[in-house]
């Protein structure tokens, strides 16, 4: 079952330059949520920071709060891996293993936890490859073929398994179809769909129909802050803010 | 439903700061070798150098005193010498590979010039003496030259192709489109614009081949006495080096370690000069 | 044409007279002398690349000319015979390729754990204000001559090997046969010693270019399943960049294959096949240094091209290999001119 995600006056910083101000929404269990707004408005580096990857980065700084259930993400003595295997994340351009077969790229998180069982690990990765819907497609290939042999639609599907074998209590990402064909995208969709039902999925998208196909809540960010955030079908409808209106209807972004 | 997956254990932490501390101690055993050789460069060798070292040549074995002048200045001949037919035949392949060449001849003078680069010096040594030494029946400047010119060139080739590439294409097409003709284009503008990159290149083969002893072994063979003389058996630093390293005396002992701090302080301040105006954005023209 | 408005010359009254006519300072088309000098220029260039396959060319045919005498005499036997003996003129190579074998197997086994660490540490770990003097550090290496490695070793390794480091390799270790016999303190030991502290920065600058080709996503794609920074590095980075840190210990293997100086003065020039490391031993690049001025007859010299010879394929053959290795990974990726 997913979780629900508090987050309270977040900042967050690229050396001097702030790239977010004072973000607070609560994020719904079960549901997707979609982030839109245009380049450069710090939808990205909202969702690196509720797993703690905008850190990652030299010179990134954050504050605030951020509770995904019961854990509080920057909380004092939270170590960054234990987020981070809590929180799956899919990124915009397709990143496998290139060196490890299908089997060994879903199961890679897994492993790396320490779990060697064989059969319990055949389970687990099946489970992922069918909840990604790329199960048929492998099945007969998965120590044979490498993650890279894949098409681009098929290993964005192969790094949702991966997120997912570790069971994750949410799922983050980040233009996950910006980079694929029209139908990888329809596909890509149909999952988050599926998977909205068992994780709370946050998805960063330039693509605003994209957001009212998929999404039941939508925020608006621009410039680093949060406009609007609401039921998609009233965003896309009858916007509050002017300025969620105008990158809309396409006055600008 | 996290709880399939068990929380960070305390042996994966474990591993990750033993992986550091290990990569620390690496780096620190191989700073240690560095460090002592350059503190018994400095211990050893300064106490050689005095004004004698500069301007005498060694002295018969048994005496006191002397110095390397005639090796210093040796091995500077033998670099002229092989810039002069290097320094030209290297700018000049390099521009060749960036200005003209296309397909297979490019590709294989590319790849020659890097199976060059590997190639151990005294095999170079050994294939110059059977061209000139052996020809000539006598050890020679010339041939130490040669030896050294043929180790520079491939360094030359491949640092003047890689400045002349990073001149923008804007400016050639500014110059054809002026209607001037490619090869003053490439002499006076291209050339030109990646002059102190080239400049660069040159002074780092300069750097790598000055203190290459091995090819000069049997050809140029080194001098105790004063000799400029271009088919005469010629001194070079760090042959004379190491003749006096395998040495039993004490008094070539001493001599040794202060050519060493010569030698090495003209290859760190040419490498360092190097280094600072490249970081001064070298390649000054091409804004 | 042009709509521009015709300028008045700087200094001269505008008369409508000299307005509109052309000064033809520049001619229209291009004269024969520069496209004469356009191809000479071009053949000039030209030549001065094909003398790079002049010379390798050059080099092998000398190599081969010189070495027809031994070659003749001896055929295969020169590499399987192991009696060195210039006296009879009976020439074997075998103790040279073992000790050049041997040494650069010493050499790779105590510098490619060290060189991988200084690697990962400057481009993983490292801060970033760190990385510019380290790796500087670490190039300072490549640039002290052989001779002056040799120099250090013969007057501070060798002393300290011998007083203290192979007595008490040999008390501890000397069961395995490796560490046993006379103490000298030149010898094989010494020799891949130095050679290891030759070769790291090779490796490691190679090894650090390779590194840095492994595109972010990767780091971030198992950053983000959970892993520990050592982990991310195992699995993201080390994996993927396999191949090219083969190449690069490979690329070491062939600087210590062809290595002279320094190798000839702590080695202890002895024409013998022993197993235990502190044994002196000769290698083929120190063979040749040592014995040429000293090669009275023919077959002699002949056989110490031989050796140039044998060294000269041996040493292209494993770069080439090296390079290909390497460019598999940093394919795309430019490479700096190394030093």
């Amino acid at each position: 079952m997913g979780v629900d995600i508090k987050v309270e006056r977040l900042n967050a910083w690229f050396g001097k330059n702030q790239a977010l101000h004072e973000i607070t929404m609560d994020i719904l269990p079960n549901h997707a949520t979609a982030i839109i707004g245009p380049s450069g408005c710090g939808k990205s580096t909202f969702v690196r920071c509720l797993n703690r990857m905008h850190e990652t980065h030299p010179d990134a700084r954050a504050e605030g709060r951020v509770r995904v259930s019961d854990m509080d993400v920057y909380g004092d003595g939270v170590a960054p891996v234990d987020v981070r295997r809590r929180i799956g994340m899919v990124f915009q351009k397709p990143n496998p293993f290139p060196s490890m077969s299908i089997y060994d790229n879903v199961s890679a998180g897994l492993r790396l936890n320490g779990f060697r069982n064989r059969k319990k690990l055949d389970v687990i990765v099946e489970k992922s490859l069918r909840s990604a819907a790329l199960w048929d497609e492998v099945k007969d290939d998965l120590k044979k073929k490498s993650g890279a042999s894949l098409s681009g639609g098929q290993q964005q599907r192969l790094c949702i398994a991966r997120a997912l074998a570790v069971e994750p209590d949410v799922l983050l990402m980040d233009e996950p179809a910006s980079a694929l064909d029209p139908i990888s995208t329809s596909k890509i969709e149909d999952l988050i769909f599926e998977l909205k039902a068992n994780y709370t999925v946050v998805i960063v998208t330039h693509n605003m129909q994209q957001a009212a196909r998929v999404a039941e809540f939508t925020a608006f960010f621009l410039l680093g802050k949060l406009i609007e955030f609401d039921k998609t079908e009233k965003i896309f409808t009858t916007p509050a803010d002017k300025r969620t209106e105008d990158y809309i209807t396409g006055r600008f972004g | 439903m996290s709880e399939i997956v068990p929380a960070l254990q305390w042996h994966r932490r474990v591993t990750d700061k033993l992986a550091t501390a290990i990569a620390v101690a690496c780096v620190l055993l191989v700073m240690l070798p560095l460090a002592a050789i350059f503190a018994y460069l400095v211990f050893r060798g300064i106490g050689a150098l005095n004004l004698a070292f500069f301007t005498q040549i060694p002295r018969p074995v048994g005496e006191t005193g002397g110095g390397m002048a005639n090796a210093i200045v040796g091995s500077i001949v033998i670099l002229l010498i092989g810039s002069l037919i290097g320094v030209p035949l290297g700018v000049g392949s390099g521009v060749y590979l960036s200005e003209y060449s296309r397909g297979q001849f490019g590709r294989l003078v590319r790849f020659t010039a890097d199976v060059l680069n590997g190639v151990p010096s005294i095999v170079i040594g050994i294939a110059v003496y059977a061209l000139l030494v052996l020809r000539q029946k006598h050890f020679s400047a010339l041939s130490g030259g040669v030896a050294l010119e043929i180790m520079m060139i491939p360094t030359i080739t491949r640092s003047t192709e890689e400045m002349l590439r990073l001149v923008p294409s804007s400016i050639r097409e500014a110059a054809l489109g002026l209607g001037i003709p490619q090869w003053r284009s490439t002499l006076s503008i291209t050339l030109r614009t990646a002059m102190s990159g080239i400049v660069t290149g040159v002074m780092l083969a300069f750097a790598r081949v000055s203190g290459e002893t091995a090819p000069l072994l049997f050809t140029a063979f080194g001098n105790q006495f004063w000799s400029t003389r271009l088919d005469q058996p010629i001194a070079a630093l760090p042959l004379q080096i190491f003749v006096y390293a395998i040495s039993p005396f004490e008094e070539w002992h001493r001599l040794a370690w202060g050519g060493a701090l010569v030698l090495i302080v003209l290859i760190v301040l040419t490498s360092a000069s190097v280094r600072w105006v490249a970081s001064r954005g070298f390649v000054e023209g091409s804004r | 044409m042009s709509a521009v408005q015709p300028q008045q010359p700087m200094g001269s009254a505008g008369n409508p007279e000299t307005l509109g006519q052309r000064l033809r300072v520049v001619p229209r088309r291009s004269s024969t002398p520069s496209r004469v000098a356009d191809v000479t220029f071009k053949a000039l260039v030209w030549v001065c690349a094909a003398c790079v396959l002049a010379i390798v060319g050059f080099i092998l045919m000398q190599l081969i000319q010189g070495s027809w005498l031994s070659l003749r005499q001896f055929g295969w036997k020169f590499f399987t015979g192991s009696d060195w003996d210039p006296v009879n003129g009976n020439f074997g190579a075998v103790p040279f390729i073992y000790g050049t074998l041997l040494s650069s197997l010493v050499a790779l086994i105590i510098a490619v754990p060290l060189s991988l660490g200084v690697a990962v540490f400057i481009t993983e770990m490292c801060p970033r204000s760190l990385r510019g003097i380290l790796s500087y550090l670490t190039e300072l290496l490549a640039a002290i001559p052989s001779v002056i490695y040799g120099l250090w070793a013969i007057f501070v390794l060798i002393p300290l090997l011998r007083t203290k480091v192979e007595p008490a390799l040999g008390s501890t270790l000397g069961w395995t046969g490796l560490f046993t016999g006379p103490i000298y303190g030149v010898g094989m030991l010494t020799a891949g010693m130095i050679l290891a502290i030759m070769i790291i920065p090779i490796i490691s600058s190679i090894t650090r270019e390779v590194l840095v080709a492994v595109p972010h996503q990767q780091r971030e794609a198992a950053l983000a399943l959970g892993a520990t920074r050592w982990e991310m590095i195992r699995m993201g980075v080390l994996r993927n960049a396999r191949a090219g840190i083969f190449g690069a210990i490979i690329l070491g293997l062939g600087r210590a294959l062809g290595e002279t100086m320094a190798v000839t003065m702590v080695i202890g020039n002895r024409a013998e096949i022993a197993k235990s490391l502190f044994a002196p031993g000769y290698t083929m690049a120190s063979v040749i240094a040592n014995e040429f001025s000293e090669a009275t007859d023919d077959l002699y010299l002949s056989a110490l091209i031989e050796i140039g010879l044998a060294l000269f394929i041996v040493t292209i053959v494993v770069n080439v290999i090296a390079q290909f290795l390497i460019w598999t990974v940093t394919r795309g990726t430019p490479r700096r001119a190394s030093v």
